[in-house]
């Protein structure tokens, strides 16, 4: 496996929530990612930010690597999850509070 | 040079002939869509894999010629 495959296998394994993005959690710097941002912060959830913007091999590498064509893409203790349109379906149908707590992922909702 | 809409339907349907296609241009600009598909083809399947078979249909233009495509996948009644 290339050294992207590697370091993506890794990433996705070591850690719990996993958010390939273009930007970072702070400044996201494309609308989709903006929004799974917005949507893991308001949760409250723990999770690694990878910009792919920095290195082009872990941009494409990460496409072959869940079969899955556009970023962002996140992963849940390893498991490809989704881009930023299952993310919102699922966040809007509750299914997204299921699966964490099925994954035992912690999170909480801000009571602004 | 993005796509055209019928464009993009036409080759949904080419994969998945049942499907029932609606795509709204959501910034004008031809590269910002939003379709909503409905095939008997997802029934079973996880959101992922039914939004995988569209991206195969469309062969590559998903994140090349075609920026964002917003999907809504669903099962027939």
């Amino acid at each position: 496996m290339s050294e992207a495959q590697d370091f993506i296998e890794n990433t996705v394994k070591s850690n719990d929530v996993v958010l390939f993005m273009k930007g970072t959690k702070d400044f996201p710097q494309c609308g989709f990612s903006g929004l799974v941002t917005q949507i893991l912060n308001y949760l409250s959830i723990d999770y690694t930010d990878i910009n792919v913007l920095e290195n082009d091999e872990i941009r494409e590498g990460v496409k072959a690597y869940s079969d899955w064509p556009t970023i962002p893409q996140v992963y849940i203790k390893g498991e490809f999850i989704g881009g930023a349109d299952i993310l919102r379906d699922m966040f809007e149908t509750g299914e997204i509070r299921t699966l964490l707590d099925t994954k035992g992922i912690a999170y909480s909702v801000s009571e602004q | 040079m993005a796509m055209e809409a019928k464009e993009i339907e036409d080759m949904i349907v080419e994969a998945l002939p049942d499907a029932q296609v609606t795509i709204t241009d959501m910034a004008g600009d031809g590269d910002h869509y939003m379709a909503r598909v409905v095939s008997k083809e997802f029934i079973g399947k996880s959101r992922v894999s039914q939004h995988q078979l569209v991206y195969k249909a469309l062969k590559g233009k998903m994140g090349g010629v075609l920026h964002a495509l917003s999907l809504q996948t669903e099962t027939p009644e």
